[in-house]
C-alpha cells in the first residue's frame, strides 16, 4: 500500500514503567454448555509512551479485552495492574474514577450525545470531574483547537462529518489529559482519507504528548501508523511484534 | 455542581419540550385542582365568619314548628303575632326584638321592574340584624304604628331600579301599593351561601301584613339579647315565655324553635369544611397520578437515552452522579409542573371568587405547600428510574442500540 505521509519519526521504542500489566488475564461470558471464553488467558504489558494496535479476526476476544483494560469491565480471573494499581480490588465508582482521571475512550461509533454541541460534548468528561464552567469550556476549546475543529464549538454531531465527529471524539478522549487512549476500531465508519487524518491525530498526540493509545483495528494500513502490534486469535494472543516503520513498505 | 445539575435537567426536557409538557399535565391540574379547592374553600369560610359576624352573634332566631330548616318544618304551628313581639322586648334578657314577615314582590319605578323580596319589620330590625342606614331614615314610630306605604332600599335593588340616582324622596310600586322611599341601606355584600344580602325592601311589618299579604302573622322573631346575657339563658328565657303565650303544657313539646346565629355558623363552616376535604382529596388523587405520569416517562427516558448513559458512565460519571442527574430530572420535571399548577389554581380561584362573590384568599401555606408536594413527588416517582440508570452496566449501555 502506497502510504502518503512518510513523516520521519524518531524510531525509539519507549521504554518507560509499565502502564498495562496484563497477567493470565480470563473473560467468561456465560455458564456450562453456553461458556464463551471471550478472553483466555492473556498476558500483556504495555509501557508508558507506546502506541499499541491490536487486531484479530471477529470475535476473537479484541473488545473484550479492551473493556477490560479500560476498567469497565473485570476479568474473570487473572490480574490487571493499572499504572501499578490492581484493579480487581476497585469498586465500580472507583473504576469510574480511574477512567475518568487517566483515560480516554474513541469508539467505532463516535458515540456522542445527539443534540448537544461539539463544545459540550467534550466538556462532558470535565463535568464529572467538578471543573467550573469557565475552565471547561477553556480546555474543551483547547482540545478541539488540537484536532482541528476550532471554530466549529457549536455544532450538533449532526451538523458534522463523520471524520470530524470522530475528531470530536477525539477531543473528548484527550480533553482530560489522560495517560492513556483506548480507540475500538476508530476508523472503522470512515473513508481512507479520513481515518488516515484520524491515525495521524492520533500519532501526533502519541510522538507529541506522550499519550499510551491502543487501538483495535481491522485495516492493516490502520496497524502501520502504531509501533506495535498484538494479534488476538479465538481470545489469546497470537502474535506480538513491532512494525516496522512506514515509508518503508510494509 | 447542583446548579449545573439542574441547568442539565433543564436542557434535557427543553430538548423534548413537548413531551415535557404533556408528562407534567398531570402534575399541573392535580395541584391546580388542590390550589383552587383550598383557596375557594378558604374565601368562602372568610365569607361565613364575616356574614355571621355583619349578622351580629348575641342574636336569636325564633321561628314557628319545630326544626329550623328541612320539609313540613313549620305546617301546623300556629305563627307569632306582634304582641308575641312586644311581649319578648319586655323580657330583661332581651334588648331589641324584630318580627319579621317576608313576602316575595315586583318593584316598579318608572320603567325599571325587578323582582325582590320585601321584608316587613320594625325599625329595631336595623339593631339586631346590623343594617347602617346611609343615606335618608329609619321608620319612624309612628310610620311603624299606622303601616305607613314606607320604604328603605338594599344597595342591589336601588342600582336596579335607578341607576346612578338617588331614590330617597322617590316613589315606588309594589302591587297596587304606592311606596315612599325614605332611606338607603349600606350595602353587606354577599351571604353566608353566596347570596346576594342587599336585594330587598324593607318596610313597616304592618304595612307589609295589611297592604301586600292581608293577614296578620308573624313568621320570625329576631331577639338581640342584651349585653352580658349568655346565650343559654337568653334561649331559656325566650323559650319560658313562649311556652306560657302559646299555652304548651308542661311535658309536651315546643311548638317553635330557637337558633342561635354561633349555631347556625358553625354549621355552615362544618358543610363547607367536609366540602373542602372531600374535594381536595380528589384533587390528591389527581397529583398520585401525575406523579404515575412522570415515573413512566422517566423510565422511558432512561431506556431511550441507554447509550447516553453508558457514554457518560465511560467518560467517567460515578452512580451516584447518573443517579443525581435523573432525580433531578424529575424533580425539576414536577416542580414545574406544580409552579405551573400553583398559577393555573390561583387563576381558577381567582375567576371562582368573582363568579361566587367570595372572597380571593390565596394562602401562602398552601401554595409553599403545594410546591414542596411537587418536588416531593418527583423524588418518589424519580427515584425508581434513577436507580434503574445508575445501576445500569456500562458496556451494555454503549451496545444498546
Ligand atoms: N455480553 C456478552 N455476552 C456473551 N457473549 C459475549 C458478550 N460480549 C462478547 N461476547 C462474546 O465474546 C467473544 C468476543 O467478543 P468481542 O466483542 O470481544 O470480539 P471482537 O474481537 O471485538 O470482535 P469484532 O472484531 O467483531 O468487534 C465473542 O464470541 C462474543 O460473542
Ligand atoms: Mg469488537
Amino acid at each position: 500500500m502506497a502510504a502518503a505521509q512518510p513523516d520521519a519519526q524518531p524510531p525509539a521504542q519507549p521504554d518507560g514503567p509499565p502502564l498495562i500489566e496484563l497477567r493470565g488475564i480470563t473473560r467468561v461470558y456465560g455458564t456450562g454448555e453456553a461458556e464463551v471464553r471471550a478472553v483466555d488467558g492473556v498476558d500483556l504489558t504495555i509501557r508508558q509512551g507506546e502506541f499499541v494496535a491490536i487486531m484479530g479476526p471477529s470475535g476473537s476476544g479484541k473488545s473484550t479485552a479492551m473493556n477490560i483494560i479500560g476498567c469497565l469491565d473485570r476479568p474473570s480471573s487473572g490480574q490487571y495492574l493499572f499504572n501499578g494499581v490492581e484493579v480487581a480490588g476497585l469498586s465500580r465508582d472507583q473504576r469510574a474514577v480511574l477512567r475518568r482521571e487517566y483515560l480516554g475512550f474513541v469508539f467505532q461509533g463516535f458515540n456522542l450525545l445527539s443534540r448537544t454541541s461539539a463544545l459540550e460534548n467534550v466538556e462532558l468528561p470535565l463535568i464529572y470531574k467538578g471543573l467550573g464552567r469557565a475552565e471547561r469550556a477553556a480546555q474543551a476549546r483547547a482540545a478541539l483547537d488540537k484536532v482541528g475543529l476550532g471554530g466549529r464549538e457549536g455544532h450538533d454531531p449532526s451538523q458534522l462529518s463523520g471524520g470530524q465527529q470522530q475528531r470530536v471524539a477525539i477531543a473528548r478522549a484527550l480533553v482530560g489529559n489522560p495517560m492513556l487512549i483506548l480507540a475500538d476500531e476508530p476508523t472503522g465508519n470512515l473513508d481512507t482519507q479520513r481515518s488516515h487524518e484520524i491515525m495521524d491525530l492520533l500519532t501526533r498526540l502519541n510522538r507529541d504528548e506522550g499519550i499510551t493509545i491502543v487501538m483495535v483495528t481491522h485495516e492493516e494500513g490502520m496497524a502501520a501508523f502504531a509501533r506495535r502490534l498484538v494479534v488476538f486469535v479465538d481470545g489469546r494472543l497470537a502474535r506480538d511484534e513491532p512494525v516496522a516503520p512506514r515509508g518503508q513498505g510494509g | 455542581m447542583l446548579w449545573e445539575t439542574i441547568r442539565l435537567a433543564l436542557q434535557a426536557i427543553t430538548r423534548n419540550a413537548l413531551r415535557s409538557f404533556l408528562t407534567v399535565l398531570g402534575v399541573v391540574i392535580g395541584v391546580a385542582a388542590v390550589i383552587a379547592m383550598v383557596t375557594v374553600g378558604q374565601g368562602s369560610s372568610e365569607q361565613v365568619r364575616a356574614s355571621v359576624a355583619s349578622l351580629g352573634t348575641n342574636v336569636l332566631m325564633v321561628r314557628p314548628g319545630k326544626q329550623m330548616m328541612g320539609p313540613g318544618a313549620r305546617e301546623s304551628a300556629p305563627a307569632f303575632s306582634l304582641h308575641d313581639a312586644t311581649a319578648l322586648a319586655d323580657l330583661p334578657a332581651v334588648q331589641a326584638v324584630a318580627p319579621i314577615v317576608t313576602t316575595g314582590q315586583t318593584a316598579v319605578f318608572g320603567n325599571a321592574n325587578v323582582a325582590t323580596s320585601v321584608t316587613g319589620t320594625t325599625a329595631d330590625y336595623l339593631t339586631v340584624s346590623n343594617w347602617t342606614v346611609l343615606r335618608g331614615r329609619a321608620f319612624a314610630p309612628g310610620e311603624e304604628a299606622a303601616g305607613a306605604a314606607v320604604c328603605i332600599l338594599g344597595e342591589s335593588l336601588r342600582r336596579a331600579l335607578f341607576g346612578a340616582a338617588d331614590p330617597t324622596g322617590a316613589v315606588i310600586r309594589l302591587k297596587t301599593v304606592s311606596c315612599q322611599v325614605i332611606g338607603l341601606l349600606q350595602a353587606k355584600g354577599a351571604g353566608a351561601m353566596g347570596q346576594d344580602q342587599d336585594d330587598f325592601i324593607l318596610m313597616p311589618i304592618r304595612a307589609v301584613q295589611r297592604r301586600l299579604l292581608g293577614m296578620q302573622d308573624v313568621s320570625t322573631l329576631s331577639v338581640a339579647l342584651a349585653p352580658g346575657v349568655s346565650t343559654a339563658r337568653g334561649i331559656r328565657d325566650v323559650e319560658a315565655l313562649l311556652r306560657e303565650r302559646r299555652r304548651i303544657g308542661p311535658g309536651q313539646e315546643d311548638n317553635f324553635s330557637v337558633l342561635d346565629m354561633a349555631q347556625i355558623a358553625s354549621m355552615l363552616s362544618s358543610v363547607n369544611a367536609v366540602l373542602t376535604g372531600l374535594l381536595s382529596s380528589v384533587a390528591a388523587v389527581s397529583l398520585l397520578v401525575g406523579g404515575i405520569g412522570i415515573m413512566n416517562i422517566m423510565l422511558v427516558s432512561v431506556t431511550e437515552r441507554t447509550r447516553e448513559i453508558g457514554i457518560r458512565l465511560a467518560v467517567g460519571a460515578s452512580a451516584a452522579q447518573v443517579m443525581t442527574q435523573f432525580l433531578v430530572e424529575a424533580v425539576v420535571l414536577s416542580v414545574i409542573g406544580g409552579v405551573l399548577g400553583i398559577a393555573l389554581g390561583l387563576g381558577l380561584a381567582f375567576l371562582a371568587a368573582q363568579i361566587m362573590v367570595i372572597p380571593f384568599s390565596p394562602s401562602l401555606g398552601v401554595v409553599a405547600l403545594a410546591f414542596l408536594f411537587s418536588g416531593f413527588v418527583g423524588v418518589i416517582f424519580g427515584f425508581f428510574p434513577a436507580r434503574r440508570a445508575a445501576r445500569l452496566d456500562p458496556i451494555e449501555a454503549l451496545r444498546y442500540q
